[in-house]
């Protein structure tokens, strides 16, 4: 099978999706003639042209809010947020506009939207440029959340969110854009990973590391040193999807293993794996030989210096100590 | 040029501009009939919100605007549409929902609008290209765009009028979306309902600008007009250009429309008569009142009779009491209700929405 980075995968998406639906539109900041600023969207626009790939003005609000209303006459843009950081400029069409018109409408409206970009830190950017705002998008009804791991699964969540009838929020990330896996060739058929399906990205039998985005490639790190060092066998889960969320397949390797650690590059308060922890005291709670414990970003905004902001997220090391306090 | 028997309809005579005159007798009388029958809902929607138990929430008046959302409603052809704030009644009716539909929503009952789920702020009706009903304060502003946006896009001529308040203009994404309209050359028409005041605020105390609102258009190199609301022939002259400019040029305008508010910002609006004083609310019932004008425009133009005015008044306000009687007979909502029209694909029961968990109740 080929190997093609994650940008590119994306990349394949939005160009498979373009073809398949004229009414799909890919939208942002210097999507269209600058090629992206990660090169994600790179020779779309040669491709296809000012109506299908526009490039906005900076003014998230507003053309987020354009994209949620073109929606309602049966556009359906992909709107790039530079980075997912910028979400608090346009919250409001975020939160109510595009989560709430259906609601409020009793479901006379629609708003099959996507809006996508990088949500993660660990690039040395600063406080403002690092958020990883997955929790707080998934606490709307009326959302979807995903996170791909990988660029299969970036590729394969992309098309299904584009194809998606509702809201879809896509949580990219800047250190992944580069990184290479293996897509399964377009000559081979369409490829879609369904919303709300999670991933054993490793099998193991001793303890259960649940996570999504960059998250998982640190629990895989972390799972070759336990079983290298330590001798645990641990098994990795890759969420995917944040909202809707495969339930069944986290209560499933916890019944497995007995033991969970809820690997979450969000900040501890009400992250994602606040919900996970939850849902499995309250569906494996007899399962568990052990308290469930976390590793998340170190509770504070997001610190610049190079030196500790490895640290400060979620890494193999600190994983591994993790594990070891229950295993 | 022609001159009115009224005293106060606008120097300019808006009765001679094209679209006006292909205006027939029969649908002047109409017009005057659909804003007596939004002035008669919002009085019965009144009496009932002040009744114990019958409704929750706000309720913004639009007493004293009627000409505007009516005019505007009367202009729009199958690829325009309309969106407005939270002061929505007369739009929906203006467009053709029925008052039944809208006071039972009102009443939170399963047979409104939006099957209670939305409230007086949150009217829709997109077969009726009516698009909301939105509560917060320019929120619906991007949204507009958005609808001139999918008009352009899908190669339609047609126009998207998005209505806000005075009290809207300071807002970032009211802005945003006027730069967005002008540099893609959008078929969208801003419509500023100015009533004077944002909530107790006048507009001299809430906005910096050199004569009218409407003007900072020029700052995106976008037309703009002002209008003086009472004069219903005014209303639709001016607002029917902008919506030409849309429909053909595919470009942008602001209109800003003088108009006021009888009611406070909401009847939960305290200081409604404090802001404002009684010698200036009494000046505009009496003297600017839009409905009182345009029935004496027809009785100018010997179309109706005082006797047929009444008619109108009676007609709507049994309408009215009825549609009150159908709210009050209708079911409410069922808690079953709740997790419904959250997502399409959950209600239509897809393949997608049979993956994953999306609800996360008890």
């Amino acid at each position: 099978m080929r190997e093609i980075e994650y940008r590119d995968a994306l990349n394949e998406a939005f160009d498979e999706e373009l073809t398949r639906d004229e009414n799909v539109v890919i939208m942002g900041e210097e999507v269209a003639q600058y090629n992206g600023a990660y090169k994600v969207t790179k020779g779309l626009w040669e491709k296809w042209g000012d109506k299908r790939i526009v490039d906005t003005p900076i003014s998230e609000a507003g053309f987020i809010g354009m994209g949620i209303g073109a929606s309602m006459l049966g556009v359906r843009p992909v709107m790039e947020l530079m980075f997912w950081s910028f979400h608090s400029v346009a919250f409001d069409q975020l939160v109510n506009n595009a989560a709430c018109c259906r609601y409020m409408s009793g479901g006379l409206i629609n708003v099959p939207i996507v809006v996508r970009g990088p949500a993660n830190g660990g690039t040395n950017v600063g406080a403002t440029h690092s958020h990883t705002p997955e929790g707080i998008f998934a606490a709307f009804p009326g959302l979807k959340v995903c996170s791909p791991a990988t660029p299969a699964d970036a590729k394969g969540l992309m098309k299904s969110a584009i194809r998606d009838n509702d809201p879809v929020y896509v949580m990219e990330n800047t250190t992944l854009y580069g990184i290479k896996g293996h897509v399964p060739d377009p000559a081979d058929g369409d490829f879609t990973i369904p919303l709300g399906k999670a991933d054993i990205k490793r099998e193991g039998t001793d303890i259960s590391l649940i996570a999504h985005g960059a998250s998982v490639l640190r629990c895989l790190e972390a799972a070759e040193i336990l079983q290298s060092e330590h001798g645990i066998n641990a098994e990795v889960l890759d969420l995917r999807s944040i909202r809707p969320l495969d339930q069944e397949a986290i209560i499933a390797t916890v019944k497995k293993t007995n033991r969970a650690v809820l690997v979450d590059e969000s900040k501890p308060f009400c992250g994602v794996s606040a919900q996970i922890a939850t849902l499995i005291q309250e569906y494996a709670f007899d399962y568990l030989d052990a308290p469930v414990k976390r590793v998340c970003t170190i509770d504070a905004p997001a610190i610049y210096s190079p030196h500790v902001e490895s640290d400060q997220l979620p890494n193999a090391k600190r994983i591994v100590a993790q594990v070891l306090t229950i295993a | 040029m022609e001159t009115s028997t009224s005293p106060n309809v606008s120097p300019l005579n808006f009765a001679g501009s094209p679209i006006n005159k292909s205006l027939t007798a029969e649908k002047k009388i109409e017009l005057l009939s659909q804003m007596i029958r939004v002035r008669a809902f919002e009085r019965e929607a009144l009496k009932n919100y002040r009744r114990p138990g019958a409704m929750g929430g706000f309720l913004h008046l639009y007493i004293g605007q009627e000409s505007v959302a009516v005019g505007a409603a009367s202009l729009m052809g199958a690829n325009d549409h309309m969106i407005t704030a939270y002061r929505c009644h007369a739009h929906a009716l203006a467009v053709g929902m029925s008052m039944n539909e809208c006071m039972a929503e009102l009443f939170g009952k399963a047979t409104g609008c939006s099957k209670g789920k939305g409230g007086s702020m949150h009217f829709f009706a997109p077969d009726k290209n009516f698009w909301g009903g939105h509560g917060i304060v320019a929120g619906q502003t991007p949204l507009g765009l958005g609808l001139g946006y999918g008009i352009k896009y899908k190669g339609l001529e047609g126009a998207a009028l998005c209505f806000l308040g005075d009290g809207a203009v300071n807002q970032g994404a009211y802005h945003e979306s006027l730069n967005l309209a002008a540099l893609f050359g959008i078929p969208v028409v801003y419509v500023i309902e100015n009533n004077g005041y944002s909530m107790g605020t006048s507009q001299k105390r809430s906005s910096a600008y050199k004569d009218c609102l409407a003007q900072r258009a020029d700052a995106y190199d976008m037309d703009w007009d002002v209008v003086n609301g009472e004069d219903f022939y005014e209303v639709r002259a001016k607002l029917n250009i902008a919506m030409e400019r849309a429909r053909k040029e595919s470009k942008p305008s602001i209109i800003e429309i003088n108009t006021y508010r009888y009611y406070g910002h909401s009847v939960a609006d305290a200081n409604a008569d404090k802001y404002r004083s009684p010698e200036e609310i009494a000046r505009y019932k009496n003297d600017h009142d839009p409905i009182n004008l345009w029935k004496q425009r027809l009785l100018d133009e010997d179309l109706i009779t005082e006797e047929q005015a009444k008619e109108f008044g009676k007609a709507a306000s049994a309408e009215a009491k009825e549609s009150v009687k159908f709210a009050e007979d209708s079911p409410a909502p069922t808690i079953d209700d709740i997790t419904e029209d959250v997502y399409w694909e959950t209600d239509n029961n897809t393949e997608a929405s049979k993956i994953g968990r999306h609800f996360f109740n008890d």
